[in-house]
Protein backbone atom coordinates (compact mmCIF):
# COMPACT_ATOMS: atom_id res chain seq x y z
CA UNK A 1 0.00 0.00 0.00
CA UNK A 2 2.19 2.77 -1.32
CA UNK A 3 0.54 6.10 -2.06
CA UNK A 4 1.16 8.03 -5.24
CA UNK A 5 4.21 10.27 -5.14
CA UNK A 6 3.83 13.81 -3.85
CA UNK A 7 5.79 16.91 -3.12
CA UNK A 8 6.14 17.51 0.62
CA UNK A 9 5.87 20.96 2.15
CA UNK A 10 6.42 21.81 5.79
CA UNK A 11 5.90 25.57 6.17
CA UNK A 12 6.36 27.27 9.53
CA UNK A 13 3.63 29.88 9.26
CA UNK A 14 0.15 30.33 7.82
CA UNK A 15 1.39 32.58 5.02
CA UNK A 16 3.53 29.68 3.82
CA UNK A 17 0.55 27.33 3.90
CA UNK A 18 -1.68 29.73 2.00
CA UNK A 19 1.03 30.35 -0.61
CA UNK A 20 1.22 26.63 -1.48
CA UNK A 21 -2.58 26.35 -1.51
CA UNK A 22 -2.82 29.34 -3.83
CA UNK A 23 -0.12 28.07 -6.17
CA UNK A 24 -1.41 24.52 -6.50
CA UNK A 25 -5.16 24.86 -5.92
CA UNK A 26 -6.95 21.51 -5.91
CA UNK A 27 -3.63 19.68 -6.16
CA UNK A 28 -2.64 20.74 -2.66
CA UNK A 29 -4.01 19.57 0.64
CA UNK A 30 -3.05 20.04 4.27
CA UNK A 31 -1.96 17.17 6.51
CA UNK A 32 -2.69 17.34 10.23
CA UNK A 33 -2.40 14.07 12.19
CA UNK A 34 -2.76 12.12 8.97
CA UNK A 35 -4.88 9.37 10.47
CA UNK A 36 -7.73 9.91 8.05
CA UNK A 37 -5.79 11.26 5.07
CA UNK A 38 -2.84 8.82 4.99
CA UNK A 39 -5.05 5.69 4.97
CA UNK A 40 -6.97 7.24 2.05
CA UNK A 41 -3.73 8.04 0.22
CA UNK A 42 -2.43 4.51 0.79
CA UNK A 43 -5.63 3.12 -0.72
CA UNK A 44 -5.18 5.64 -3.54
CA UNK A 45 -8.63 6.94 -2.82
CA UNK A 46 -7.02 10.34 -2.30
CA UNK A 47 -4.29 11.71 -4.51
CA UNK A 48 -2.45 14.72 -3.20
CA UNK A 49 0.35 15.97 -5.47
CA UNK A 50 1.25 18.67 -2.92
CA UNK A 51 1.03 17.70 0.71
CA UNK A 52 1.33 20.51 3.24
CA UNK A 53 2.28 19.23 6.68
CA UNK A 54 0.89 21.58 9.35
CA UNK A 55 3.01 20.22 12.22
CA UNK A 56 5.44 23.18 12.33
CA UNK A 57 2.94 25.96 11.58
CA UNK A 58 2.92 28.33 14.52
CA UNK A 59 -0.30 29.39 16.19
CA UNK A 60 -2.37 26.31 15.42
CA UNK A 61 -2.02 24.52 18.75
CA UNK A 62 -3.17 25.15 22.25
CA UNK A 63 -6.25 25.06 24.43
CA UNK A 64 -7.26 28.46 25.77
CA UNK A 65 -10.00 28.55 28.40
CA UNK A 66 -11.46 32.07 28.53
CA UNK A 67 -14.47 33.52 30.28
CA UNK A 68 -17.56 32.25 28.54
CA UNK A 69 -15.75 30.26 25.85
CA UNK A 70 -13.01 27.81 25.05
CA UNK A 71 -10.64 28.20 22.09
CA UNK A 72 -9.05 25.03 20.75
CA UNK A 73 -6.35 25.28 18.09
CA UNK A 74 -6.85 23.05 15.05
CA UNK A 75 -3.68 21.02 15.67
CA UNK A 76 -4.68 20.09 19.23
CA UNK A 77 -4.68 16.30 19.45
CA UNK A 78 -7.34 14.09 21.03
CA UNK A 79 -4.74 13.11 23.66
CA UNK A 80 -4.17 16.76 24.54
CA UNK A 81 -7.94 17.21 24.95
CA UNK A 82 -8.07 14.20 27.28
CA UNK A 83 -5.11 15.36 29.37
CA UNK A 84 -6.10 19.02 29.83
CA UNK A 85 -7.47 19.33 33.39
CA UNK A 86 -8.81 22.86 32.93
CA UNK A 87 -10.76 21.82 29.85
CA UNK A 88 -12.17 18.80 31.69
CA UNK A 89 -13.53 21.26 34.26
CA UNK A 90 -15.28 23.67 31.91
CA UNK A 91 -16.20 21.36 29.02
CA UNK A 92 -16.05 17.73 30.24
CA UNK A 93 -18.02 16.33 27.30
CA UNK A 94 -14.96 16.87 25.07
CA UNK A 95 -12.87 14.47 27.12
CA UNK A 96 -15.73 12.00 27.40
CA UNK A 97 -16.08 11.96 23.60
CA UNK A 98 -12.34 11.98 22.83
CA UNK A 99 -11.85 8.88 25.00
CA UNK A 100 -14.31 7.08 22.73
CA UNK A 101 -12.42 7.92 19.52
CA UNK A 102 -10.21 5.24 18.00
CA UNK A 103 -7.34 3.94 20.17
CA UNK A 104 -4.38 5.47 22.07
CA UNK A 105 -2.00 5.54 19.09
CA UNK A 106 -4.57 7.26 16.87
CA UNK A 107 -5.46 9.77 19.60
CA UNK A 108 -1.82 10.90 19.97
CA UNK A 109 -1.88 11.90 16.30
CA UNK A 110 -5.48 12.73 15.39
CA UNK A 111 -6.32 16.42 15.71
CA UNK A 112 -9.50 18.33 16.44
CA UNK A 113 -9.09 20.36 13.26
CA UNK A 114 -8.62 17.25 11.11
CA UNK A 115 -11.56 15.54 12.75
CA UNK A 116 -13.99 18.41 12.13
CA UNK A 117 -12.62 19.41 8.69
CA UNK A 118 -12.49 15.88 7.28
CA UNK A 119 -16.23 15.68 6.61
CA UNK A 120 -16.45 11.92 7.17
CA UNK A 121 -19.88 11.20 8.70
CA UNK A 122 -18.15 8.68 10.99
CA UNK A 123 -16.07 11.31 12.76
CA UNK A 124 -17.23 11.98 16.30
CA UNK A 125 -16.22 15.63 16.78
CA UNK A 126 -18.53 17.21 14.17
CA UNK A 127 -21.76 16.09 15.88
CA UNK A 128 -20.31 17.04 19.22
CA UNK A 129 -19.45 20.52 17.94
CA UNK A 130 -22.99 20.91 16.59
CA UNK A 131 -24.43 19.90 19.94
CA UNK A 132 -22.23 22.50 21.68
CA UNK A 133 -22.98 25.17 19.04
CA UNK A 134 -19.26 25.62 18.30
CA UNK A 135 -17.86 28.01 15.71
CA UNK A 136 -15.05 27.16 13.30
CA UNK A 137 -12.51 29.80 12.29
CA UNK A 138 -11.24 29.54 8.72
CA UNK A 139 -8.33 31.43 7.19
CA UNK A 140 -7.98 31.89 3.44
CA UNK A 141 -6.54 34.29 0.89
CA UNK A 142 -9.28 36.82 1.69
CA UNK A 143 -8.74 36.74 5.44
CA UNK A 144 -10.57 35.11 8.31
CA UNK A 145 -14.19 34.05 8.57
CA UNK A 146 -16.30 32.13 11.04
CA UNK A 147 -18.79 29.37 10.36
CA UNK A 148 -21.13 27.69 12.82
CA UNK A 149 -20.61 23.93 13.14
CA UNK A 150 -24.36 23.64 12.55
CA UNK A 151 -23.94 25.27 9.11
CA UNK A 152 -20.64 23.66 8.09
CA UNK A 153 -21.52 20.18 6.83
CA UNK A 154 -23.09 19.77 3.37
CA UNK A 155 -22.66 16.08 2.45
CA UNK A 156 -20.11 13.31 2.99
CA UNK A 157 -16.66 14.94 2.60
CA UNK A 158 -18.31 18.19 1.48
CA UNK A 159 -18.14 21.12 3.82
CA UNK A 160 -18.46 24.87 3.65
CA UNK A 161 -14.65 25.14 3.68
CA UNK A 162 -13.13 26.26 0.36
CA UNK A 163 -10.13 24.36 -1.01
CA UNK A 164 -7.84 27.29 -0.29
CA UNK A 165 -8.98 27.74 3.32
CA UNK A 166 -7.45 26.28 6.47
CA UNK A 167 -9.42 25.64 9.64
CA UNK A 168 -7.45 27.32 12.42
CA UNK A 169 -9.54 26.87 15.52
CA UNK A 170 -12.76 25.82 17.15
CA UNK A 171 -14.53 28.12 19.61
CA UNK A 172 -16.97 26.53 22.03
CA UNK A 173 -19.32 28.54 24.24
CA UNK A 174 -19.17 27.54 27.91
CA UNK A 175 -22.37 25.76 28.87
CA UNK A 176 -22.44 24.43 32.45
CA UNK A 177 -25.05 21.91 31.35
CA UNK A 178 -25.49 18.25 32.13
CA UNK A 179 -23.84 16.31 29.33
CA UNK A 180 -23.27 12.89 27.82
CA UNK A 181 -21.51 11.44 24.79
CA UNK A 182 -22.78 7.92 24.12
CA UNK A 183 -21.45 5.79 21.31
CA UNK A 184 -22.34 2.33 20.06
CA UNK A 185 -19.48 0.67 18.18
CA UNK A 186 -18.75 -2.88 17.08
CA UNK A 187 -15.42 -3.00 18.84
CA UNK A 188 -13.01 -0.64 20.55
CA UNK A 189 -11.39 1.67 18.02
CA UNK A 190 -14.32 1.47 15.62
CA UNK A 191 -16.34 4.32 14.20
CA UNK A 192 -19.86 4.70 15.58
CA UNK A 193 -22.79 2.56 14.56
CA UNK A 194 -24.69 5.34 16.30
CA UNK A 195 -23.56 8.10 18.65
CA UNK A 196 -25.35 10.88 20.50
CA UNK A 197 -24.10 14.12 22.04
CA UNK A 198 -26.53 15.62 24.53
CA UNK A 199 -26.46 18.67 26.80
CA UNK A 200 -29.29 19.57 29.16
CA UNK A 201 -29.71 22.59 31.43
CA UNK A 202 -32.16 22.16 34.29
CA UNK A 203 -33.79 24.62 36.65
CA UNK A 204 -36.01 23.60 39.56
CA UNK A 205 -36.45 20.09 38.21
CA UNK A 206 -37.39 21.16 34.70
CA UNK A 207 -35.36 21.12 31.53
CA UNK A 208 -34.86 24.70 30.33
CA UNK A 209 -32.46 24.02 27.48
CA UNK A 210 -31.42 20.92 25.56
CA UNK A 211 -29.23 20.22 22.55
CA UNK A 212 -28.98 16.88 20.73
CA UNK A 213 -26.73 15.83 17.84
CA UNK A 214 -26.26 12.39 16.25
CA UNK A 215 -23.23 10.86 14.51
CA UNK A 216 -22.90 8.43 11.57
CA UNK A 217 -26.62 8.26 10.95
CA UNK A 218 -26.72 10.43 7.80
CA UNK A 219 -24.17 11.70 5.31
CA UNK A 220 -23.57 14.62 7.70
CA UNK A 221 -23.82 14.97 11.47
CA UNK A 222 -27.40 15.72 12.48
CA UNK A 223 -28.26 18.41 15.01
CA UNK A 224 -31.87 17.63 15.83
CA UNK A 225 -33.42 20.88 16.94
CA UNK A 226 -36.82 19.20 17.32
CA UNK A 227 -35.43 16.49 19.59
CA UNK A 228 -33.94 19.09 21.93
CA UNK A 229 -37.14 21.15 21.86
CA UNK A 230 -39.18 18.09 22.87
CA UNK A 231 -37.37 18.03 26.21
CA UNK A 232 -37.60 21.74 27.06
CA UNK A 233 -40.24 22.59 29.67
CA UNK A 234 -40.61 18.98 30.78
CA UNK A 235 -39.21 17.11 33.75
CA UNK A 236 -37.99 14.42 31.36
CA UNK A 237 -40.89 12.08 31.96
CA UNK A 238 -41.23 9.06 29.66
CA UNK A 239 -43.51 10.91 27.24
CA UNK A 240 -40.96 13.72 26.77
CA UNK A 241 -38.09 11.30 26.15
CA UNK A 242 -40.23 9.30 23.70
CA UNK A 243 -41.06 12.53 21.88
CA UNK A 244 -37.38 13.49 21.67
CA UNK A 245 -36.43 10.06 20.34
CA UNK A 246 -39.11 10.10 17.67
CA UNK A 247 -38.17 13.64 16.65
CA UNK A 248 -34.54 12.49 16.30
CA UNK A 249 -35.59 9.47 14.24
CA UNK A 250 -37.39 11.84 11.91
CA UNK A 251 -34.22 13.84 11.34
CA UNK A 252 -31.68 11.06 10.68
CA UNK A 253 -31.32 9.21 7.41
CA UNK A 254 -29.07 6.16 7.89
CA UNK A 255 -28.04 3.86 5.06
CA UNK A 256 -27.33 0.15 5.10
CA UNK A 257 -23.65 -0.80 5.31
CA UNK A 258 -21.36 -3.21 7.13
CA UNK A 259 -22.58 -1.80 10.44
CA UNK A 260 -26.09 -3.06 9.73
CA UNK A 261 -29.38 -2.47 7.97
CA UNK A 262 -31.37 0.74 8.31
CA UNK A 263 -33.84 -0.61 10.87
CA UNK A 264 -31.01 -1.75 13.11
CA UNK A 265 -29.31 1.64 12.90
CA UNK A 266 -32.53 3.38 13.90
CA UNK A 267 -32.91 0.98 16.78
CA UNK A 268 -29.31 1.63 17.90
CA UNK A 269 -29.82 5.39 17.51
CA UNK A 270 -32.87 5.30 19.77
CA UNK A 271 -31.13 3.21 22.44
CA UNK A 272 -28.04 5.43 22.41
CA UNK A 273 -30.07 8.64 22.59
CA UNK A 274 -32.12 7.35 25.55
CA UNK A 275 -28.92 6.49 27.39
CA UNK A 276 -27.36 9.85 26.59
CA UNK A 277 -30.45 11.78 27.71
CA UNK A 278 -30.66 9.83 30.97
CA UNK A 279 -27.00 10.41 31.74
CA UNK A 280 -27.04 14.10 30.78
CA UNK A 281 -30.15 14.63 32.93
CA UNK A 282 -28.52 12.88 35.91
CA UNK A 283 -25.70 15.43 35.63
CA UNK A 284 -27.88 18.48 34.91
CA UNK B 1 7.99 12.37 -9.82
CA UNK B 2 11.00 11.11 -7.95
CA UNK B 3 11.65 13.95 -5.59
CA UNK B 4 13.94 12.54 -2.95
CA UNK B 5 14.44 14.61 0.14
CA UNK B 6 17.19 14.72 2.68
CA UNK B 7 16.04 13.05 5.89
CA UNK B 8 17.70 13.12 9.29
CA UNK B 9 16.37 11.27 12.28
CA UNK B 10 17.59 9.77 15.48
CA UNK B 11 16.64 6.11 15.79
CA UNK B 12 17.37 4.34 19.07
CA UNK B 13 20.03 6.93 19.88
CA UNK B 14 21.79 6.79 16.53
CA UNK B 15 21.73 9.60 14.00
CA UNK B 16 20.56 8.46 10.59
CA UNK B 17 20.82 10.45 7.39
CA UNK B 18 19.61 9.40 3.97
CA UNK B 19 17.70 10.43 0.87
CA UNK B 20 14.13 9.16 0.54
CA UNK B 21 10.92 9.90 -1.25
CA UNK B 22 8.57 11.69 1.15
CA UNK B 23 5.86 9.08 0.52
CA UNK B 24 7.95 6.30 2.01
CA UNK B 25 6.15 4.97 5.07
CA UNK B 26 8.17 5.09 8.27
CA UNK B 27 7.69 1.34 8.85
CA UNK B 28 9.37 0.66 5.50
CA UNK B 29 12.19 3.06 6.33
CA UNK B 30 12.85 1.25 9.57
CA UNK B 31 12.56 -2.30 8.27
CA UNK B 32 13.97 -2.06 4.77
CA UNK B 33 16.28 0.91 4.78
CA UNK B 34 17.68 0.78 8.32
CA UNK B 35 17.28 -2.96 8.87
CA UNK B 36 15.47 -2.38 12.14
CA UNK B 37 12.99 -5.23 11.89
CA UNK B 38 11.51 -5.23 15.39
CA UNK B 39 8.46 -3.19 14.37
CA UNK B 40 6.27 -5.52 12.28
CA UNK B 41 3.72 -4.99 9.54
CA UNK B 42 0.53 -6.71 10.63
CA UNK B 43 -2.33 -5.01 8.82
CA UNK B 44 -0.81 -2.00 7.06
CA UNK B 45 -4.15 -0.27 7.65
CA UNK B 46 -3.59 1.49 11.00
CA UNK B 47 -5.51 -1.10 13.00
CA UNK B 48 -3.24 -3.71 14.58
CA UNK B 49 -0.45 -1.77 16.31
CA UNK B 50 2.30 -4.29 15.37
CA UNK B 51 4.24 -1.38 13.83
CA UNK B 52 4.09 0.80 16.96
CA UNK B 53 7.15 2.93 17.71
CA UNK B 54 7.68 5.92 20.00
CA UNK B 55 8.18 9.29 18.34
CA UNK B 56 8.83 12.39 20.40
CA UNK B 57 7.01 10.82 23.34
CA UNK B 58 4.00 9.49 21.45
CA UNK B 59 3.09 5.90 20.59
CA UNK B 60 2.70 5.95 16.81
CA UNK B 61 1.66 3.38 14.23
CA UNK B 62 4.60 3.73 11.87
CA UNK B 63 2.59 2.38 8.92
CA UNK B 64 0.54 5.58 9.15
CA UNK B 65 3.33 8.11 9.02
CA UNK B 66 5.37 9.28 6.05
CA UNK B 67 9.12 9.38 6.52
CA UNK B 68 8.92 13.08 5.68
CA UNK B 69 6.79 13.69 8.78
CA UNK B 70 9.41 11.99 10.94
CA UNK B 71 12.22 14.14 9.57
CA UNK B 72 14.08 15.66 12.53
CA UNK B 73 12.44 13.39 15.11
CA UNK B 74 13.57 10.93 17.76
CA UNK B 75 12.29 7.43 17.08
CA UNK B 76 12.47 4.52 19.51
CA UNK B 77 11.69 0.94 18.49
CA UNK B 78 11.74 -2.28 20.51
CA UNK B 79 15.46 -2.54 19.72
CA UNK B 80 15.98 0.71 21.62
CA UNK B 81 14.30 -0.63 24.75
CA UNK B 82 16.43 -3.71 25.31
CA UNK B 83 18.13 -6.64 23.62
CA UNK B 84 18.83 -10.33 24.30
CA UNK B 85 21.60 -9.50 26.77
CA UNK B 86 19.92 -6.62 28.51
CA UNK B 87 16.17 -7.26 28.53
CA UNK B 88 13.88 -4.38 29.41
CA UNK B 89 11.69 -5.05 32.46
CA UNK B 90 8.71 -5.45 30.14
CA UNK B 91 10.57 -7.93 27.96
CA UNK B 92 11.47 -10.05 31.00
CA UNK B 93 7.91 -9.82 32.30
CA UNK B 94 6.48 -10.98 28.96
CA UNK B 95 8.92 -13.90 28.99
CA UNK B 96 8.14 -14.77 32.58
CA UNK B 97 4.33 -14.51 32.35
CA UNK B 98 3.84 -16.00 28.88
CA UNK B 99 2.81 -12.66 27.42
CA UNK B 100 3.48 -13.98 23.94
CA UNK B 101 2.87 -17.03 21.82
CA UNK B 102 3.88 -16.50 18.18
CA UNK B 103 5.47 -13.18 19.14
CA UNK B 104 4.33 -11.25 16.10
CA UNK B 105 2.49 -8.56 18.05
CA UNK B 106 5.05 -8.44 20.87
CA UNK B 107 7.40 -5.66 19.70
CA UNK B 108 4.46 -3.33 19.19
CA UNK B 109 2.87 -4.42 22.45
CA UNK B 110 5.99 -3.80 24.50
CA UNK B 111 6.84 -0.52 22.81
CA UNK B 112 3.30 0.73 23.49
CA UNK B 113 3.33 -0.65 27.04
CA UNK B 114 6.60 1.15 27.80
CA UNK B 115 4.96 4.46 26.97
CA UNK B 116 1.82 3.55 28.91
CA UNK B 117 3.87 2.81 32.05
CA UNK B 118 5.80 6.03 31.61
CA UNK B 119 2.53 7.97 31.64
CA UNK B 120 0.81 5.84 34.25
CA UNK B 121 3.37 3.93 36.37
CA UNK B 122 0.74 2.26 38.53
CA UNK B 123 -2.17 1.30 36.27
CA UNK B 124 -5.20 -0.80 37.14
CA UNK B 125 -6.03 -3.79 34.99
CA UNK B 126 -8.75 -1.78 33.30
CA UNK B 127 -6.34 1.06 32.54
CA UNK B 128 -3.90 -1.41 31.00
CA UNK B 129 -6.62 -2.87 28.79
CA UNK B 130 -7.81 0.59 27.73
CA UNK B 131 -4.27 1.86 27.16
CA UNK B 132 -3.37 -1.19 25.05
CA UNK B 133 -6.52 -1.04 22.91
CA UNK B 134 -4.55 -0.06 19.81
CA UNK B 135 -2.60 -3.34 19.79
CA UNK B 136 -4.15 -6.55 18.54
CA UNK B 137 -2.97 -10.04 19.44
CA UNK B 138 -4.30 -13.08 17.63
CA UNK B 139 -2.80 -15.67 19.98
CA UNK B 140 -2.83 -14.98 23.67
CA UNK B 141 -6.35 -13.79 24.42
CA UNK B 142 -4.65 -10.80 26.10
CA UNK B 143 -4.88 -12.26 29.62
CA UNK B 144 -1.15 -12.88 29.92
CA UNK B 145 -0.23 -9.67 28.15
CA UNK B 146 -2.14 -7.72 30.79
CA UNK B 147 -0.56 -9.85 33.52
CA UNK B 148 2.92 -9.18 32.11
CA UNK B 149 2.40 -5.43 31.97
CA UNK B 150 1.02 -5.30 35.51
CA UNK B 151 3.98 -7.38 36.72
CA UNK B 152 6.42 -5.05 34.99
CA UNK B 153 4.67 -2.07 36.58
CA UNK B 154 5.05 -3.58 40.07
CA UNK B 155 8.66 -4.36 39.43
CA UNK B 156 9.40 -0.84 38.23
CA UNK B 157 7.57 0.59 41.25
CA UNK B 158 9.51 -1.62 43.64
CA UNK B 159 12.80 -0.64 42.03
CA UNK B 160 11.84 3.02 42.31
CA UNK B 161 10.92 2.68 45.98
CA UNK B 162 14.14 0.82 46.72
CA UNK B 163 16.09 3.63 45.06
CA UNK B 164 14.37 6.28 47.17
C1 LIG C 1 -7.98 2.89 13.24
C2 LIG C 1 -8.62 4.23 13.26
C3 LIG C 1 -9.81 4.40 13.96
C4 LIG C 1 -10.44 5.65 13.99
N1 LIG C 1 -11.59 5.78 14.72
C5 LIG C 1 -12.19 6.99 14.78
C6 LIG C 1 -13.38 7.19 15.55
O1 LIG C 1 -13.88 6.29 16.18
N2 LIG C 1 -13.93 8.43 15.56
C7 LIG C 1 -13.38 9.47 14.88
O2 LIG C 1 -13.92 10.56 14.95
N3 LIG C 1 -12.27 9.32 14.15
C8 LIG C 1 -11.66 8.11 14.10
N4 LIG C 1 -10.52 7.98 13.36
C9 LIG C 1 -10.01 9.12 12.61
C10 LIG C 1 -9.04 9.94 13.43
O3 LIG C 1 -9.67 10.50 14.56
C11 LIG C 1 -8.43 11.03 12.53
O4 LIG C 1 -7.23 11.33 13.11
C12 LIG C 1 -9.27 12.24 12.32
O5 LIG C 1 -10.45 11.95 11.65
C13 LIG C 1 -8.60 13.27 11.41
O6 LIG C 1 -7.70 13.97 12.07
P1 LIG C 1 -6.21 14.09 11.54
O7 LIG C 1 -5.59 15.15 12.36
O8 LIG C 1 -5.59 12.77 11.56
O9 LIG C 1 -6.47 14.65 10.07
P2 LIG C 1 -5.79 14.31 8.66
O10 LIG C 1 -5.92 12.87 8.37
O11 LIG C 1 -4.44 14.90 8.61
O12 LIG C 1 -6.76 15.14 7.71
C14 LIG C 1 -8.08 14.74 7.46
C15 LIG C 1 -8.69 15.69 6.40
O13 LIG C 1 -8.91 16.97 6.94
C16 LIG C 1 -8.15 17.94 6.26
N5 LIG C 1 -7.61 18.83 7.29
C17 LIG C 1 -6.89 18.46 8.39
N6 LIG C 1 -6.63 19.53 9.15
C18 LIG C 1 -7.18 20.59 8.54
C19 LIG C 1 -7.23 21.98 8.84
N7 LIG C 1 -6.70 22.49 9.96
N8 LIG C 1 -7.88 22.81 7.97
C20 LIG C 1 -8.45 22.29 6.85
N9 LIG C 1 -8.43 21.00 6.51
C21 LIG C 1 -7.81 20.14 7.35
C22 LIG C 1 -7.07 17.19 5.50
O14 LIG C 1 -6.67 17.87 4.33
C23 LIG C 1 -7.79 15.90 5.19
O15 LIG C 1 -8.59 16.05 4.05
C24 LIG C 1 -9.87 6.73 13.30
C25 LIG C 1 -8.68 6.57 12.58
C26 LIG C 1 -8.06 5.33 12.55
C27 LIG C 1 -6.80 5.18 11.77
S1 LIG D 1 0.80 -2.49 10.51
FE1 LIG D 1 0.53 -0.53 11.33
S2 LIG D 1 -1.25 -0.71 12.52
FE2 LIG D 1 -1.08 -2.71 11.61
S1 LIG E 1 1.52 -13.54 20.29
FE1 LIG E 1 0.82 -14.07 18.32
S2 LIG E 1 -0.22 -12.25 17.72
FE2 LIG E 1 0.22 -11.86 19.76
Amino acid sequence: MIPAAFEYHRPTDMAGVLAVLEEHGDDARVLAGGHSLIPMMKLRMAEVPHLIDLQDVSGLGGIDVRTGEVHIGAMTTQTEIIENAELAQVCPILKEAALQIADPQVRYMGTVGGNVANGDPGNDMPGLMQCLDATFELVGPDGTREVKARDFYEAAYMTDREDDEVLTKVVIPAHGAGYAYEKQKRKIGDYATAAAAVTIVSDMGKCVQASIAMTNLSDTPVWSEAAGAALVGTSLDDAAVDAAVSAMLGDIDPTQDNRGPIEFKKHAAAVILRRAIARAWSRA
Amino acid sequence: MSNKMHIKMNVNGEEQEFLAEPRELLIHTLRERLDITGPHIGCETSHCGACTVTIDGKSVKSCTMFVAQANGKDVTTIEGLGGPDDLHVLQSAFKEHHGLQCGFCTPGMITRASKLLEENPNPTEEEVRFGMAGNICRCTGYQNIVKSILAAASELQAAKEAAE
